[in-house]
Protein backbone atom coordinates (compact mmCIF):
# COMPACT_ATOMS: atom_id res chain seq x y z
CA UNK A 1 0.00 0.00 0.00
CA UNK A 2 1.11 3.43 -1.30
CA UNK A 3 1.56 6.37 1.56
CA UNK A 4 0.84 9.85 1.47
CA UNK A 5 3.69 11.90 2.93
CA UNK A 6 3.51 15.34 3.42
CA UNK A 7 5.92 17.49 1.51
CA UNK A 8 5.40 20.65 2.37
CA UNK A 9 2.94 23.65 2.96
CA UNK A 10 0.80 24.64 0.33
CA UNK A 11 2.11 28.15 0.16
CA UNK A 12 5.83 26.86 0.69
CA UNK A 13 6.41 27.01 -3.40
CA UNK A 14 5.19 29.93 -5.45
CA UNK A 15 2.98 29.63 -8.38
CA UNK A 16 4.17 28.56 -11.31
CA UNK A 17 7.18 27.35 -9.71
CA UNK A 18 9.06 24.03 -7.93
CA UNK A 19 10.63 22.88 -5.06
CA UNK A 20 12.47 20.23 -3.78
CA UNK A 21 11.58 17.79 -1.36
CA UNK A 22 13.72 14.77 -0.02
CA UNK A 23 12.45 11.52 1.41
CA UNK A 24 13.50 8.07 2.69
CA UNK A 25 16.66 8.80 0.51
CA UNK A 26 14.85 9.80 -2.48
CA UNK A 27 14.12 13.46 -3.81
CA UNK A 28 11.25 14.73 -5.53
CA UNK A 29 10.19 18.12 -7.24
CA UNK A 30 6.75 19.20 -5.98
CA UNK A 31 5.31 22.02 -8.68
CA UNK A 32 2.90 24.79 -8.64
CA UNK A 33 1.04 25.53 -11.57
CA UNK A 34 -0.12 28.91 -12.78
CA UNK A 35 -3.73 27.46 -12.24
CA UNK A 36 -2.62 26.78 -8.74
CA UNK A 37 -2.62 22.82 -8.91
CA UNK A 38 0.00 20.64 -7.37
CA UNK A 39 2.24 18.18 -9.31
CA UNK A 40 5.23 15.86 -8.31
CA UNK A 41 7.62 14.20 -9.81
CA UNK A 42 11.03 12.47 -9.42
CA UNK A 43 13.49 15.16 -8.27
CA UNK A 44 16.24 14.25 -10.62
CA UNK A 45 16.18 15.07 -14.82
CA UNK A 46 16.15 11.74 -16.75
CA UNK A 47 19.50 12.99 -18.58
CA UNK A 48 22.04 13.66 -15.87
CA UNK A 49 20.55 13.30 -12.60
CA UNK A 50 20.68 17.48 -11.87
CA UNK A 51 18.06 18.80 -9.30
CA UNK A 52 14.95 20.03 -11.51
CA UNK A 53 14.21 21.92 -8.73
CA UNK A 54 16.53 24.54 -9.53
CA UNK A 55 15.03 24.94 -12.81
CA UNK A 56 12.60 26.86 -14.72
CA UNK A 57 8.94 26.31 -14.55
CA UNK A 58 6.84 27.81 -17.55
CA UNK A 59 3.31 26.60 -17.70
CA UNK A 60 2.98 23.12 -17.98
CA UNK A 61 6.76 22.75 -18.49
CA UNK A 62 9.48 22.13 -16.38
CA UNK A 63 13.34 22.74 -18.04
CA UNK A 64 16.29 21.13 -16.45
CA UNK A 65 18.95 23.77 -15.10
CA UNK A 66 22.13 22.49 -16.78
CA UNK A 67 21.32 21.54 -20.03
CA UNK A 68 17.39 23.00 -20.68
CA UNK A 69 15.66 19.49 -21.42
CA UNK A 70 12.02 20.16 -20.70
CA UNK A 71 9.19 17.92 -19.51
CA UNK A 72 6.01 18.67 -19.37
CA UNK A 73 5.34 18.14 -15.43
CA UNK A 74 1.82 16.77 -14.49
CA UNK A 75 2.50 14.14 -17.28
CA UNK A 76 6.01 13.34 -16.90
CA UNK A 77 6.77 13.42 -20.46
CA UNK A 78 9.69 14.05 -22.26
CA UNK A 79 9.67 17.36 -24.39
CA UNK A 80 12.89 16.95 -27.01
CA UNK A 81 16.45 16.64 -26.52
CA UNK A 82 18.33 16.19 -24.10
CA UNK A 83 16.25 14.44 -22.95
CA UNK A 84 14.42 11.36 -23.87
CA UNK A 85 13.53 9.29 -20.78
CA UNK A 86 10.28 10.38 -19.07
CA UNK A 87 9.97 11.30 -15.15
CA UNK A 88 8.25 9.44 -13.16
CA UNK A 89 5.25 11.15 -12.18
CA UNK A 90 3.22 11.13 -8.42
CA UNK A 91 -0.35 11.97 -7.39
CA UNK A 92 -0.53 14.59 -5.22
CA UNK A 93 -3.29 16.42 -3.05
CA UNK A 94 -4.10 19.16 -0.40
CA UNK A 95 -5.43 18.85 2.66
CA UNK A 96 -5.58 21.64 5.53
CA UNK A 97 -3.11 23.94 3.82
CA UNK A 98 -0.22 21.11 3.26
CA UNK A 99 0.83 19.39 -0.36
CA UNK A 100 0.85 15.84 0.74
CA UNK A 101 2.54 13.43 -2.42
CA UNK A 102 1.58 9.21 -2.87
CA UNK A 103 4.49 7.65 -2.87
CA UNK A 104 5.05 3.95 -4.44
CA UNK B 1 54.37 26.36 -35.40
CA UNK B 2 52.77 22.36 -34.33
CA UNK B 3 54.86 21.39 -31.38
CA UNK B 4 55.64 18.32 -30.16
CA UNK B 5 52.66 15.23 -29.66
CA UNK B 6 50.28 16.18 -26.84
CA UNK B 7 50.75 14.01 -23.05
CA UNK B 8 46.86 15.00 -23.63
CA UNK B 9 44.19 12.72 -25.75
CA UNK B 10 41.78 14.54 -26.73
CA UNK B 11 40.38 11.25 -27.93
CA UNK B 12 36.47 10.93 -27.05
CA UNK B 13 37.18 7.15 -26.58
CA UNK B 14 40.25 7.54 -25.96
CA UNK B 15 43.12 7.48 -22.91
CA UNK B 16 42.16 10.59 -21.05
CA UNK B 17 38.35 10.03 -21.51
CA UNK B 18 38.02 7.23 -19.46
CA UNK B 19 40.22 8.55 -17.13
CA UNK B 20 37.83 11.51 -16.33
CA UNK B 21 35.18 9.05 -15.64
CA UNK B 22 37.40 7.13 -13.46
CA UNK B 23 38.05 10.38 -11.71
CA UNK B 24 35.11 11.79 -11.43
CA UNK B 25 36.11 14.93 -13.83
CA UNK B 26 33.27 13.67 -15.78
CA UNK B 27 30.11 14.48 -15.40
CA UNK B 28 31.24 16.39 -11.77
CA UNK B 29 29.28 18.60 -9.59
CA UNK B 30 30.29 22.04 -11.20
CA UNK B 31 30.55 25.76 -8.90
CA UNK B 32 27.64 27.99 -8.90
CA UNK B 33 27.75 31.34 -6.93
CA UNK B 34 25.45 30.99 -5.02
CA UNK B 35 21.55 33.27 -6.01
CA UNK B 36 18.62 33.33 -4.26
CA UNK B 37 15.92 31.54 -5.89
CA UNK B 38 13.67 34.86 -6.18
CA UNK B 39 16.50 36.73 -8.53
CA UNK B 40 17.16 33.56 -9.84
CA UNK B 41 13.70 33.22 -11.00
CA UNK B 42 13.85 36.54 -12.34
CA UNK B 43 16.72 35.76 -14.71
CA UNK B 44 15.51 32.68 -16.31
CA UNK B 45 12.52 34.22 -17.32
CA UNK B 46 11.82 33.85 -20.62
CA UNK B 47 10.75 36.79 -23.04
CA UNK B 48 9.74 36.56 -27.31
CA UNK B 49 10.97 40.45 -27.48
CA UNK B 50 14.62 40.57 -27.35
CA UNK B 51 15.11 37.78 -29.59
CA UNK B 52 12.07 38.50 -32.12
CA UNK B 53 13.70 42.10 -32.24
CA UNK B 54 17.10 41.22 -32.82
CA UNK B 55 16.54 38.67 -35.11
CA UNK B 56 14.37 40.93 -37.17
CA UNK B 57 17.12 43.22 -37.11
CA UNK B 58 19.66 40.07 -38.28
CA UNK B 59 17.17 38.99 -41.21
CA UNK B 60 16.73 42.62 -42.53
CA UNK B 61 20.26 43.13 -42.42
CA UNK B 62 21.02 39.98 -43.91
CA UNK B 63 18.97 40.35 -46.99
CA UNK B 64 19.83 43.73 -47.47
CA UNK B 65 23.24 43.18 -47.69
CA UNK B 66 22.93 40.29 -49.74
CA UNK B 67 20.74 42.52 -52.35
CA UNK B 68 23.20 44.82 -52.11
CA UNK B 69 26.24 41.79 -52.85
CA UNK B 70 24.50 40.75 -55.43
CA UNK B 71 23.21 44.49 -57.20
CA UNK B 72 27.12 44.95 -57.18
CA UNK B 73 28.71 41.88 -58.11
CA UNK B 74 31.23 42.25 -60.43
CA UNK B 75 32.37 45.81 -59.11
CA UNK B 76 34.34 46.68 -56.02
CA UNK B 77 30.96 47.91 -54.46
CA UNK B 78 30.25 44.73 -53.69
CA UNK B 79 32.75 44.59 -51.32
CA UNK B 80 30.99 46.29 -47.74
CA UNK B 81 28.07 44.34 -48.45
CA UNK B 82 29.48 41.06 -48.63
CA UNK B 83 31.52 42.23 -45.44
CA UNK B 84 28.56 42.79 -43.42
CA UNK B 85 26.64 39.64 -44.90
CA UNK B 86 29.62 37.13 -44.43
CA UNK B 87 29.39 38.41 -40.88
CA UNK B 88 26.04 37.79 -39.95
CA UNK B 89 26.26 34.73 -42.09
CA UNK B 90 29.61 32.91 -41.17
CA UNK B 91 29.38 34.27 -37.20
CA UNK B 92 26.39 35.87 -36.05
CA UNK B 93 24.72 32.24 -36.29
CA UNK B 94 27.49 30.41 -34.00
CA UNK B 95 25.54 33.14 -31.36
CA UNK B 96 22.19 32.23 -32.73
CA UNK B 97 22.62 28.43 -32.93
CA UNK B 98 24.26 28.27 -29.58
CA UNK B 99 21.10 30.56 -27.96
CA UNK B 100 18.35 28.59 -29.88
CA UNK B 101 19.97 25.18 -28.98
CA UNK B 102 20.15 26.04 -25.63
CA UNK B 103 16.47 27.38 -25.90
CA UNK B 104 16.41 30.60 -23.86
CA UNK B 105 16.39 32.98 -27.01
CA UNK B 106 12.57 32.77 -27.32
CA UNK B 107 10.04 31.83 -24.76
CA UNK B 108 8.18 30.23 -27.92
CA UNK B 109 9.94 26.85 -28.61
CA UNK B 110 9.13 26.96 -32.30
CA UNK B 111 10.59 30.23 -32.44
CA UNK B 112 13.81 28.86 -31.09
CA UNK B 113 13.77 25.90 -33.52
CA UNK B 114 13.37 27.52 -36.08
CA UNK B 115 16.03 30.01 -35.79
CA UNK B 116 18.08 27.54 -34.67
CA UNK B 117 17.57 24.86 -38.20
CA UNK B 118 18.51 27.91 -40.07
CA UNK B 119 21.61 29.51 -38.21
CA UNK B 120 22.88 25.78 -38.09
CA UNK B 121 23.03 25.39 -41.84
CA UNK B 122 24.85 28.62 -42.12
CA UNK B 123 26.90 27.84 -39.71
CA UNK B 124 27.59 24.00 -40.72
CA UNK B 125 26.17 22.68 -37.58
CA UNK B 126 24.48 19.79 -38.22
CA UNK B 127 21.78 20.52 -35.48
CA UNK B 128 21.36 16.94 -34.11
CA UNK B 129 25.11 16.48 -33.60
CA UNK B 130 25.99 19.67 -32.36
CA UNK B 131 22.66 20.18 -30.12
CA UNK B 132 24.03 16.92 -28.09
CA UNK B 133 28.09 18.00 -28.47
CA UNK B 134 27.09 20.93 -27.04
CA UNK B 135 25.19 19.10 -24.17
CA UNK B 136 28.49 17.50 -23.40
CA UNK B 137 30.44 20.45 -23.53
CA UNK B 138 28.47 21.91 -20.71
CA UNK B 139 28.55 18.59 -18.65
CA UNK B 140 32.60 18.68 -19.07
CA UNK B 141 33.67 22.08 -20.02
CA UNK B 142 37.47 21.61 -21.29
CA UNK B 143 37.36 17.94 -19.67
CA UNK B 144 40.07 16.37 -22.06
CA UNK B 145 38.52 13.24 -23.95
CA UNK B 146 35.72 14.46 -23.25
CA UNK B 147 34.51 18.09 -23.99
CA UNK B 148 34.06 17.46 -28.20
CA UNK B 149 34.10 21.78 -28.42
CA UNK B 150 37.49 22.24 -27.22
CA UNK B 151 38.81 24.97 -30.09
CA UNK B 152 42.49 24.97 -29.37
CA UNK B 153 43.94 21.87 -27.91
CA UNK B 154 47.29 21.33 -26.50
CA UNK B 155 50.14 22.38 -27.19
CA UNK B 156 48.30 24.45 -29.69
CA UNK B 157 48.07 24.42 -33.32
CA UNK B 158 48.51 27.91 -34.13
CA UNK B 159 48.33 27.12 -38.04
CA UNK B 160 45.26 25.45 -37.31
CA UNK B 161 43.99 28.45 -35.00
CA UNK B 162 44.56 31.28 -38.20
CA UNK B 163 43.24 29.33 -40.70
CA UNK B 164 40.10 28.88 -38.51
CA UNK B 165 39.47 32.95 -38.97
CA UNK B 166 39.02 31.68 -42.58
CA UNK B 167 36.51 29.12 -41.58
CA UNK B 168 38.62 27.02 -43.93
CA UNK B 169 39.48 23.57 -42.18
CA UNK B 170 36.11 24.06 -39.74
CA UNK B 171 34.59 24.31 -43.52
CA UNK B 172 36.07 21.44 -45.04
CA UNK B 173 35.45 18.70 -41.88
CA UNK B 174 31.73 20.15 -42.26
CA UNK B 175 31.87 18.90 -45.59
CA UNK B 176 32.88 15.66 -45.08
CA UNK B 177 31.49 15.04 -42.20
CA UNK B 178 27.83 16.24 -43.92
CA UNK B 179 28.71 13.82 -46.68
CA UNK B 180 30.00 11.45 -44.31
CA UNK B 181 26.40 11.47 -42.52
CA UNK B 182 23.96 11.83 -45.92
CA UNK B 183 25.75 8.22 -46.64
CA UNK B 184 24.45 6.72 -43.42
CA UNK B 185 27.30 6.83 -41.49
CA UNK B 186 27.71 8.15 -37.56
CA UNK B 187 31.13 8.09 -36.68
CA UNK B 188 32.27 6.29 -33.94
CA UNK B 189 32.82 9.35 -31.57
CA UNK B 190 29.81 10.92 -33.03
CA UNK B 191 28.27 7.68 -31.11
CA UNK B 192 29.28 8.57 -27.73
CA UNK B 193 27.26 11.39 -27.44
CA UNK B 194 24.68 11.19 -29.92
CA UNK B 195 21.55 8.71 -28.63
CA UNK B 196 20.56 5.91 -31.14
CA UNK B 197 17.01 7.42 -31.61
CA UNK B 198 18.54 10.90 -32.53
CA UNK B 199 21.11 9.64 -35.31
CA UNK B 200 18.89 9.03 -38.21
CA UNK B 201 17.53 12.78 -37.48
CA UNK B 202 21.10 13.66 -37.86
CA UNK B 203 21.48 11.33 -41.60
CA UNK B 204 18.15 13.08 -42.61
CA UNK B 205 19.61 16.75 -41.89
CA UNK B 206 22.69 15.78 -43.80
CA UNK B 207 20.65 14.70 -47.08
CA UNK B 208 18.53 17.42 -47.15
CA UNK B 209 22.15 19.93 -46.60
CA UNK B 210 23.83 17.79 -49.07
CA UNK B 211 21.19 18.26 -51.83
CA UNK B 212 20.71 22.36 -51.24
CA UNK B 213 25.07 22.37 -51.62
CA UNK B 214 24.44 20.35 -54.71
CA UNK B 215 21.47 22.71 -55.74
CA UNK B 216 23.73 25.96 -55.24
CA UNK B 217 27.00 24.44 -56.92
CA UNK B 218 24.64 23.60 -60.07
CA UNK B 219 23.52 26.73 -60.33
CA UNK B 220 26.83 28.22 -59.72
CA UNK B 221 27.86 26.51 -62.87
CA UNK B 222 24.45 26.92 -65.07
CA UNK B 223 24.79 30.35 -64.42
CA UNK B 224 28.64 30.64 -65.09
CA UNK B 225 29.12 32.70 -61.76
CA UNK B 226 30.55 32.38 -58.24
CA UNK B 227 27.18 34.67 -56.88
CA UNK B 228 25.47 31.60 -55.95
CA UNK B 229 28.01 30.41 -53.70
CA UNK B 230 29.04 33.72 -52.57
CA UNK B 231 25.38 34.00 -50.86
CA UNK B 232 25.43 30.25 -49.77
CA UNK B 233 28.03 28.20 -48.30
CA UNK B 234 31.30 30.61 -49.21
CA UNK B 235 30.28 33.36 -46.30
CA UNK B 236 31.30 30.40 -44.01
CA UNK B 237 34.48 31.43 -44.81
CA UNK B 238 35.08 34.90 -45.35
CA UNK B 239 32.59 35.92 -42.86
CA UNK B 240 33.98 33.21 -40.09
CA UNK B 241 36.42 35.87 -38.27
CA UNK B 242 34.17 37.34 -36.40
CA UNK B 243 33.08 34.42 -34.27
CA UNK B 244 36.44 32.59 -34.10
CA UNK B 245 37.79 36.16 -32.87
CA UNK B 246 35.46 35.98 -30.02
CA UNK B 247 34.37 31.91 -29.68
CA UNK B 248 38.52 31.72 -28.62
CA UNK B 249 38.82 34.02 -26.16
CA UNK B 250 35.62 31.70 -24.52
CA UNK B 251 38.24 29.52 -22.98
CA UNK B 252 41.27 30.07 -24.31
CA UNK B 253 44.66 29.66 -22.57
CA UNK B 254 42.61 28.87 -19.56
CA UNK B 255 42.66 25.96 -17.06
CA UNK B 256 41.61 22.35 -18.07
CA UNK B 257 40.21 19.11 -16.49
CA UNK B 258 38.65 21.80 -14.04
CA UNK B 259 35.07 21.66 -12.19
CA UNK B 260 35.00 25.46 -12.16
CA UNK B 261 33.79 27.37 -14.41
CA UNK B 262 35.65 30.55 -13.38
CA UNK B 263 39.25 28.67 -13.75
CA UNK B 264 38.21 27.83 -17.75
CA UNK B 265 36.07 30.43 -18.67
CA UNK B 266 36.49 34.10 -19.82
CA UNK B 267 34.05 37.46 -19.56
CA UNK B 268 35.27 39.91 -21.56
CA UNK B 269 33.65 43.59 -22.08
CA UNK B 270 33.02 44.32 -26.01
CA UNK B 271 31.35 46.84 -28.19
CA UNK B 272 27.44 46.88 -28.69
CA UNK B 273 28.69 45.53 -32.21
CA UNK B 274 30.05 43.06 -31.12
CA UNK B 275 27.93 41.92 -28.45
CA UNK B 276 24.65 41.56 -31.00
CA UNK B 277 26.45 39.71 -33.36
CA UNK B 278 27.81 37.62 -30.41
CA UNK B 279 24.54 37.73 -28.55
CA UNK B 280 26.27 38.84 -25.12
CA UNK B 281 28.07 35.23 -24.83
CA UNK B 282 31.01 37.71 -24.23
CA UNK B 283 29.86 36.64 -20.40
CA UNK B 284 30.96 33.30 -21.19
CA UNK B 285 31.58 32.41 -17.36
CA UNK B 286 27.54 33.56 -16.39
CA UNK B 287 26.34 31.73 -19.30
CA UNK B 288 28.53 28.73 -18.54
CA UNK B 289 27.76 28.53 -14.54
CA UNK B 290 23.75 29.21 -15.39
CA UNK B 291 23.09 27.73 -19.20
CA UNK B 292 18.97 29.00 -17.99
CA UNK B 293 20.02 32.57 -18.15
CA UNK B 294 18.66 34.28 -21.61
CA UNK B 295 21.12 36.28 -23.39
CA UNK B 296 19.57 39.89 -22.82
CA UNK B 297 19.92 39.04 -18.72
CA UNK B 298 23.27 38.17 -18.79
CA UNK B 299 24.23 41.25 -18.28
CA UNK B 300 22.03 41.52 -15.13
CA UNK B 301 23.45 38.62 -14.17
CA UNK B 302 26.99 39.58 -14.50
CA UNK B 303 26.28 42.21 -12.32
CA UNK B 304 24.69 40.25 -9.65
CA UNK B 305 27.64 37.51 -9.16
CA UNK B 306 30.62 39.93 -10.69
CA UNK B 307 31.94 39.85 -6.88
CA UNK B 308 32.65 36.36 -6.73
CA UNK B 309 34.57 36.06 -10.32
CA UNK B 310 37.63 36.65 -11.24
CA UNK B 311 37.96 40.71 -12.70
CA UNK B 312 36.62 39.89 -16.52
CA UNK B 313 39.05 41.13 -19.23
CA UNK B 314 38.74 44.41 -20.21
CA UNK B 315 38.39 44.15 -24.09
CA UNK B 316 38.96 41.92 -27.11
CA UNK B 317 42.36 43.24 -27.62
CA UNK B 318 43.33 42.44 -23.69
CA UNK B 319 41.75 38.73 -24.55
CA UNK B 320 44.43 38.40 -26.77
CA UNK B 321 47.48 40.20 -25.62
CA UNK B 322 47.26 37.60 -22.43
CA UNK B 323 46.02 34.93 -24.77
CA UNK B 324 48.35 34.53 -27.37
CA UNK B 325 51.79 35.07 -24.90
CA UNK B 326 49.69 31.60 -23.52
CA UNK B 327 49.48 29.69 -26.35
CA UNK B 328 52.94 30.22 -27.57
CA UNK B 329 54.10 29.24 -23.68
CA UNK B 330 52.15 25.82 -24.02
CA UNK B 331 54.12 25.28 -27.20
CA UNK B 332 57.01 24.49 -24.87
CA UNK B 333 54.83 23.30 -21.78
CA UNK B 334 51.47 22.29 -22.91
CA UNK B 335 50.85 22.19 -18.68
CA UNK B 336 51.09 25.73 -18.69
CA UNK B 337 48.02 27.83 -18.37
CA UNK B 338 46.86 31.01 -17.38
CA UNK B 339 45.53 31.27 -13.56
CA UNK B 340 42.43 33.02 -12.49
CA UNK B 341 43.15 35.50 -9.35
CA UNK B 342 39.62 35.90 -7.48
CA UNK B 343 38.55 38.94 -5.48
CA UNK B 344 38.59 38.82 -1.92
CA UNK B 345 35.12 38.99 -1.91
CA UNK B 346 34.90 35.47 -3.65
CA UNK B 347 34.09 31.55 -2.32
CA UNK B 348 37.42 29.88 -3.17
CA UNK B 349 38.12 27.61 -5.82
CA UNK B 350 38.81 23.73 -4.80
CA UNK B 351 42.20 24.09 -4.47
CA UNK B 352 42.80 20.68 -5.49
CA UNK B 353 42.35 21.92 -8.95
CA UNK B 354 45.05 24.60 -8.52
CA UNK B 355 47.26 22.67 -6.88
CA UNK B 356 50.83 23.37 -6.57
CA UNK B 357 52.22 20.98 -9.35
CA UNK B 358 50.01 22.26 -12.04
CA UNK B 359 50.21 26.31 -10.64
CA UNK B 360 54.19 25.98 -11.05
CA UNK B 361 53.74 25.28 -14.64
CA UNK B 362 51.74 28.45 -14.48
CA UNK B 363 54.71 30.55 -13.33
Amino acid sequence: MSDWVEACAAGDIDEEDVMRFDHGGRTFAIYRSPDDDYFATDGLCTHEKVHLADGLVMDDIIECPKHNGRFNYKTGAARGAPVCVNLATYPVKVEAGKVLIQIG
Amino acid sequence: MTATPSQRDYSLIGRDAKLAVETGLSAAEWYHTDIPRKQMKELMQRSDGPAIRDTAIWLTALILSAAGGAWFWGTWWCVPFFFVYGVLYGSSTDSRWHECGHGTAFRTQWMNDAVYQIACFMIMRNPVTWRWSHTRHHTDTIIVGRDPEISVMRPPDLLRVMLAFVGVLDAWHAMLDMVRNAAGIISPAEKTFIPEQEQPKAIRIARIWTAIYAATIVLALYSGSFLPMMLVGLPRLYGAWHHVMTGLLQHGGLADNVIDHRLNSRTVYMNPVSRFIYWNMNYHVEHHMFPMVPYHALPRLHELIKHDLPAPTPSILAGYREMIPAFLRQLRNEDYFLKRELPPTARPYREEFHNDAVAAAAE
